[in-house]
């Protein structure tokens, strides 16, 4: 599979995860010229593009990216922006921080909707019983919880039979969009409301607002986890060996990293991390999850993960771009007259801009890669072999 | 009274297996031949999308399933190309550009189908079936197994001449040696770039037609997301088929009757939420990967980009 297959291991004095970052590379291009390139040209050039589909279906381009604009900022619109970053910057977050092992959790649409599911149907009966600040941390709990148990048979399987966690996974997202379902319609649904959704709590019990505005606490959570992630993958120990880990599996193993327990721990953090996700979106603004509802908040989120080059602070800016996107994209995508999905399409035009950003970046020696160390070196290793 | 509901149950679960299951045929013969070829093929949920979507609009517009089987083809091999060129040509991380495919086929479809059919939503007819003398006569499961579309029994034939291709044939090393060992390919003087190309075509092609006969035999109708994952599990299938082609019919079947198994169980009068029928498959593929997973084989060079000279 890809992470064991032919990384040649790495000078033992210096390692090569560290060269890669401590080293300047020569580069034709200035550093911030050359990041703002490979970071804001993919999204640029996937703007035009959709813009090219929206003239052939059209529709105006002008027109739908300025609906977008004020739907997204002007009057009070700021506010639903910033409360879209939530979710985002949880799921990112805990993307990141299973990405820079070089594992692929593919899970998270599963991991977040159950989280979501599991929460809506508690809170309710747990907030009947307790006070509501303690409720809500224990419910924030039960969603990390929850999504860290949804991503135990993959890394149970990818750290003790090597089977591919990309697959395992995806599996697990669709079981666990159907579990979801099952809860919502089932013990959790509420009796006296016709369409199959959870009793909807009252505004007391939701999360807090930040005075003077509509957005609620969750940013901040997001926020503080933002930085204790980037703080904990740039200075501590755990970082370190994610990253050995994710440059090349079979030096961790000679480093004397414990490479099974490494690989279940990158994915119950990153399950947890995307269980939080799921209780500031439902604890925040909805109150309720309705049957059949898949957000689909973490594929939206992966091309912002590789453009800011698996770096948690860089994420920030990215995910505040694309909830602009999206809150602004609903308005704009009714005035057109088309679905939301549109919006998908933009994400995958990203990414496929983004590896042909890679490639140029590779022939032009622009400097560092989206993807992890190992993977960057074995690829450029070949380029400069051809 | 139970003699009639017995067969009805039947019928329901054999013929509901085969809807489900040949669209699941197709793909996961696609994903085994660009496997073996070395390419892994993340975004065969997007080809199968846009092959069900183009098979839709060629049948609906041209009045027949045989043009919409065509643009379904054509449709997963268009998707199937920039995985060529991305993948095969430039050496781009096959992994991140296969999520690409997924996701962009899923916002271009359901754009394109909202701009056209989101007020009309128009059906398509029923597929005529071709019976098979005799067979089709048996009782019970004679009318639903053995009078399918044309395409089901050319589908058969198309995993046969797979195998054949594999086991005996020079074309079939071929693929073989350039997911096993390219640079012996290479070095053989067959270009490795020409042969996985092909294979990502093929795939491309065959999970096309897996997605129009979705739209077009099964639904009669091109629904947003209707694929739900089976092109996931058609890379799950081919990984558990080893690369034996033969392996495909069989996984294929036991997932479409894993698939089918809620309608005929409500056909008994056991009413089973929706829910549970759409977890079966995926539970039914863990439990194959928690139990065969070792087994799974997947070739050595699977998902690397082969640029000639390198290591």
């Amino acid at each position: 599979m890809t992470e064991t297959a032919e990384t040649p291991l790495a000078h033992p004095s210096i390692p090569d995860f560290v060269a890669e970052e401590s080293l300047p590379r020569e580069s034709r291009l200035s550093r911030p010229l050359d990041t703002l390139i490979r970071g804001v040209g993919p999204v640029v050039l996937a703007l035009i593009a959709g813009g090219i589909l929206l003239l052939a279906l059209g529709r105006n381009p002008v027109t739908f990216y300025g609906d977008i604009y004020q739907g997204g900022i002007t009057h009070d619109a700021w506010q639903d922006t910033v409360m879209r970053m939530a979710p985002l910057l949880l799921i990112a977050a805990g993307l990141v921080f299973i990405f820079r092992a070089n594992i692929w959790n593919l899970g998270y649409d599963g991991q977040f909707m159950l989280a979501a599911a599991m929460i809506a149907g508690f809170a309710p009966k747990l907030e009947a019983h307790l006070a509501v600040w303690l409720s809500l941390v224990l419910l924030f709990l039960v969603a990390g919880v929850t999504g860290a148990l949804w991503t135990v048979v993959p890394a149970l399987l990818k750290a003790y039979s090597g089977v591919n966690e990309i697959i395992t996974t995806l599996m697990m997202t669709f079981i666990g969009l159907s579990l979801a379902n099952v809860l919502v319609k089932g013990p959790f649904q509420d009796p006296t409301i016709n369409t199959p959704q959870t009793t909807a709590l009252p505004l007391s019990g939701m999360l807090p607002n930040i005075p003077h505005t509509r957005v609620h606490v969750g940013i901040l959570v997001a926020f503080a986890v933002i930085l204790i992630v980037h703080y904990v993958l740039t200075r501590t120990s755990l970082g370190l060996r994610l990253r050995v880990l994710g440059a090349n599996p079979r030096t961790a193993v000679h480093a004397g990293i414990g490479v099974k327990r490494l690989i279940v721990t990158a994915f119950l953090v990153s399950g947890f991390l995307i269980g939080l996700a799921a209780a500031a979106e439902i604890l925040g603004i909805w109150g309720y999850v309705r049957a059949d509802t898949n957000f689909q908040y973490g594929d939206a989120v992966i091309p912002f993960v590789f453009l800011a080059r698996l770096n948690a602070l860089a994420v920030v800016p990215f995910v505040a771009f694309y909830s602009l996107l999206s809150i602004g994209g609903e308005q704009a995508t009714q005035n057109a007259n088309l679905p939301t999905d549109f919006l998908l399409l933009i994400v995958g035009l990203i990414l496929l801009f983004m590896s042909l950003t890679e490639y140029f970046g590779r022939k032009r020696d622009l400097g560092g890669s989206y993807l992890t160390a190992g993977l960057a070196q074995a690829l450029r290793r070949k380029a400069e072999n051809a | 009274m139970h003699e009639l509901l017995k067969q009805a149950v039947l019928t329901a679960l054999v013929s509901g297996a085969l809807v489900a299951g040949v669209p699941l045929m197709f793909t996961s013969l696609g994903e085994l031949i660009s496997e073996r070829a070395g390419v892994l093929n993340i975004g065969l949920e997007g080809m199968m999308l846009f092959g069900a979507y183009a098979g839709f609009v060629g049948a609906y517009y041209g009045h027949s399933s045989w043009l919409g089987y065509l643009t379904g083809i054509a449709g997963g091999t268009f998707i199937a190309l920039f995985m060529v060129v991305f993948c095969v040509w430039l050496g781009l991380d096959q992994i991140v550009v296969g999520i690409a495919l997924t996701i962009g086929a899923e916002g271009v479809t359901s754009t394109l189908d909202g701009a056209q059919f989101s007020t009309t939503r128009p059906r398509l007819g029923s597929v005529p079936t071709v019976s098979i003398p005799g067979l089709s006569h048996i009782s019970v499961i004679g009318p639903s197994v053995f009078s399918q579309p044309l395409v089901v029994y050319l589908g058969l034939a198309l995993v046969g001449l797979v195998a054949w291709i594999f086991r005996s044939t020079n074309v079939g090393l071929n693929l073989r040696a350039a997911g096993e060992k390219p640079e012996a390919l290479d070095a053989a003087g067959v270009s490795v770039l020409a042969t996985r190309s092909w294979a990502a075509l093929c795939a491309g092609a065959l999970a096309g037609l897996g997605g129009a006969y979705l739209s077009i035999a099964g639904a009669g109708v091109f629904v947003p997301f209707m694929t739900q994952g089976r092109g996931f599990m058609g890379i799950v299938l081919a990984m558990l088929a080893r690369g034996r082609p033969i392996w495909v019919i069989i996984g294929s079947l036991l997932f479409g009757i894993s698939l089918s198994i809620t309608t005929a169980l409500q056909l008994a009068g056991i009413n089973i939420p929706i829910d549970y029928a759409f977890m079966l498959p995926f539970v039914a593929v863990m439990l194959a990967l928690i139990i065969f997973g070792r087994r799974s084989y997947l070739p050595p060079a699977l998902a690397l980009p082969y640029l000639r000279g390198s290591r």
